[in-house]
């Protein structure tokens, strides 16, 4: 009796914390959509590890906002550069992050976001060049304080 | 939502420079993912869209979900070839339109 009351307590106590992390940590366990989305995006081909480089912060203290950098190897001339990026995380509730667009005028295959991110998880981006090759790469990002809910 | 977007670009720039543009528009980014007091889930309300033109044609765009931060801060390149006038939009779940431009000049 006496331990239910305790649970009790405790729950009434920590109830609003309870209740913004469980649903995240459900919804978290099976993965998300961030395969589908990856699959979507490739059309099911395998992408190439290289040409990327992501720029995140190994550990991050709250998740609500984590600086992203991105940096693709390309000339980004008329006839070769960079034509999408995608980014999904697999740890939030959706998958999806956010896909950037370049174009030749970009200059640059460069640039930067912030973004939400539930708990410590994989950041992927999928590169797509204009010839139709693929690039991939990953980093986990430990989260401290969880960026959805609260 | 009535402020104004940060732009940041210089005001000139070298024939063939390329240059950094920095924004930053006030947007809550409601991910729909929160509830309120009441345990309803507050409806998702966030830019889901956003594109830089430059003398009408297409130089970054960015197609943004819910994890992306409140207050969606994007930095990318311009290659300018041209003077002329950017033009950038944010575009919200409920259909409005944030708009700014930016001109630039060449340096002689």
């Amino acid at each position: 009796m006496g331990a239910i009351n305790r649970r009790q307590a405790f729950l009434l106590g920590g109830g609003l914390v309870a209740l913004t992390l469980m649903p995240m940590t459900a919804d978290a366990e099976p993965s998300n959509d961030a395969a589908e989305l990856i699959k979507k995006f490739t059309g099911g081909k395998e992408a190439a590890s290289g040409k990327i480089s992501l720029d995140l912060p190994e550990i991050a203290e709250n998740g609500n906002t984590v600086p992203l950098s991105l940096t693709v190897d390309s000339p980004m001339t008329a006839d070769n550069y960079v034509k999408e990026v995608l980014f999904v995380a697999d740890g939030n509730p959706n998958g999806g992050v956010a896909t950037l667009m370049f174009s030749p005028l970009s200059g640059k295959a460069e640039a930067s976001i912030r973004i939400r991110l539930a708990q410590t998880q994989n950041v992927i981006a999928v590169a797509k060049m204009s010839d139709g090759s693929l690039f991939t790469e990953r980093k986990t990002v430990k989260v401290t304080i969880g960026g959805c809910g609260g | 939502m009535a402020d104004r977007p940060r732009i940041k670009l210089p005001k000139e720039a070298k024939q063939g420079e390329i240059i950094q543009i920095k924004t930053l528009v006030s947007h809550l980014m409601e991910s729909g993912q929160r509830k309120d007091a009441q345990g309803k889930t507050i409806p998702r309300k966030i830019i889901n869209k956003f594109t830089c033109e430059f003398n009408g044609k297409a130089v970054f765009a960015c197609a943004l979900e819910p994890a992306i931060s409140a207050n969606p801060y994007i930095q990318f390149d311009a290659r300018v070839d041209e003077a002329g006038t950017f033009k950038f939009a944010w575009t919200d779940d409920d259909g409005t339109v944030i708009t700014a431009e930016e001109k630039i000049t060449l340096k002689a």
